[in-house]
């Protein structure tokens, strides 16, 4: 039986309140001995910020396991649930702090999978945030190896002085990040120009 | 035509100038499709009557890829995430919220029709005066001491939730002059895959306000709007306490093969 999916929605405004929790942008303690603060800034078509957005993160742990523990909501500080969620501040900046995740498999660069919502946005779209030190070798990384050259860089992340990465999303411009469609997901409609 | 401007602040354009940019959208959308173009079942991402989404939305297609891992799984929630009582947003405080109290309940299915089990569904929502209670809502509605407007559930083992809450108000807001929104309760979901998430809004059925409302409006396919109306449903109103609602949500389809569920079972 196939069924056609319910429409997406912008989140609104107003998200705060229905999706914060704390410790979201958390996915461990900034104590953990390989903590990293994934960061960046969310902006409009006019290079603005975006100040009513909001980042999702879902990724693998440091040797490529995927969590299935309970308890994102309620962190207990000691178990990888490897989900997180940041609203970003009136400056459109989300931090994350989490552990850089490990490849899922043989040829698998590893990557940070990210998921935007924002006030303006009818639905929500992925990206991927690479690490940015195996793109030499994740030239054979099937997603990197399938986009164009010139907008392959929207998709790494890059490395702060401090050992942090980076990684600003651009909803829309001449910077605008590589956002992912897959099979069976509903195709975006309309013209996009 | 007014000139098109993202800054919410402005609302210099009427109603009436919004309606024909709508009007004038759709009637394309019908055109095409009457000469075989495809159905359209999602929301525009580029709808300029929905002024903000104006410089929020791609450009550029987006980019095909076949889900690896990490996509083809979704974090797992469970009893420590959630309490079952957060899916009463009528108990939260000391008093009874003032409003019509309702029941919302459905099932969530993924594209292939099987149950999504065990999975968050978040809700939040305006009070019965329209009123948000985030402190970027100035819209001079009162706002009710007994009534915050979020909840929670997980779902059951037949993809069913119920939430029990209070029928929101249409609220103003900056899009254009005299601007409406239709009554709404926003909802977040997780399929089984990560590719299935999705946020989106359940409006109720004979809303003065759909024809007028850009976001609703998005969704230029008569039947794909529909589907995010609920029904109301008697069997789920209860005697001297409560009206019913009934929103089924439908996921797109999971990409995990067979091999992979049954793994998992």
């Amino acid at each position: 039986m196939k069924l056609t999916p319910t429409p997406g929605q912008t989140v609104g405004p107003f998200f705060a309140f229905g999706l914060a929790f704390a410790g979201g942008e958390d996915l461990v303690d900034r104590t953990h001995p390989d903590a990293v603060r994934l960061h960046g800034t969310v902006y409009d078509g006019d290079g603005v910020p975006v100040p009513d957005a909001v980042v999702e993160l879902w990724q693998a742990d440091q040797h490529g396991a995927i969590s299935q523990e309970h308890g994102s909501l309620h962190r207990d500080g000691y178990t990888f649930t490897g989900w997180g969620r940041a609203a970003v501040d009136p400056n459109g900046h989300y931090s994350f702090t989490t552990v850089e995740p490990g490849s899922t498999g043989a040829g698998v660069a590893p990557y940070f999978l990210l998921t935007v919502f924002a006030r303006g946005l009818m639905d929500r779209l992925f990206t991927r945030a690479y690490l940015p030190e195996p793109v030499e070798a994740g030239d054979q990384d099937r997603l990197l190896s399938s986009v164009p050259e010139e907008r392959r860089g929207t998709l790494l992340a890059t490395r702060d002085s401090d050992g942090g990465l980076r990684f600003d999303i651009h909803l829309q411009g001449a910077l605008e990040t590589v956002f992912l469609t897959y099979p069976n997901t509903p195709q975006f409609t309309g013209p996009l120009g | 035509m007014a000139e098109k401007t993202t800054n919410p602040d402005a609302a210099v354009t009427s109603q009436a100038e919004i309606d024909a940019e709508i009007s004038a959208i759709h009637q394309d959308y019908r055109t095409q499709r009457d000469a075989g173009g495809v159905e359209e079942t999602n929301a525009r991402l580029n709808f300029p009557p929905y002024r903000s989404s104006l410089l929020r939305h791609p450009t550029k297609s987006l980019h095909h890829t076949d889900p690896e891992d990490i996509e083809l799984h979704s974090p797992a929630f469970g009893h420590r995430d959630v309490s079952p009582l957060e899916a009463d947003l009528t108990i939260q405080h000391n008093g009874e919220p003032i409003g019509e109290r309702i029941i919302v309940t459905g099932r969530v299915l993924d594209g292939d029709g099987r149950p999504v089990a065990g999975q968050l569904v978040e809700v939040w929502q305006a009070n019965a005066a329209g009123r948000y209670i985030h402190k970027r809502d100035q819209h001079p509605a009162p706002l009710d001491p007994n009534f915050t407007g979020a909840g929670r559930a997980l779902t059951g083992p037949n993809g069913e939730y119920s939430f029990t809450t209070i029928k929101p108000a249409p609220y103003p807001w900056k899009n254009h002059h005299n601007a409406w929104r239709s009554a709404h309760i926003h909802f977040s979901l997780f399929g089984t895959d990560f590719t299935q998430r999705i946020v989106t809004q359940m409006y109720f059925p004979g809303d003065p306000i759909f024809d007028l409302d850009p976001i609703y409006q998005s969704i230029t396919d008569q039947a794909a709007r529909d589907r995010l109306v609920a029904t109301y449903d008697h069997s789920v109103s209860q005697h001297e306490w409560n009206t019913g609602y009934r929103w089924d949500i439908v996921l797109s389809g999971s990409n995990r093969t067979w091999a992979e569920e049954e793994e998992e079972h």
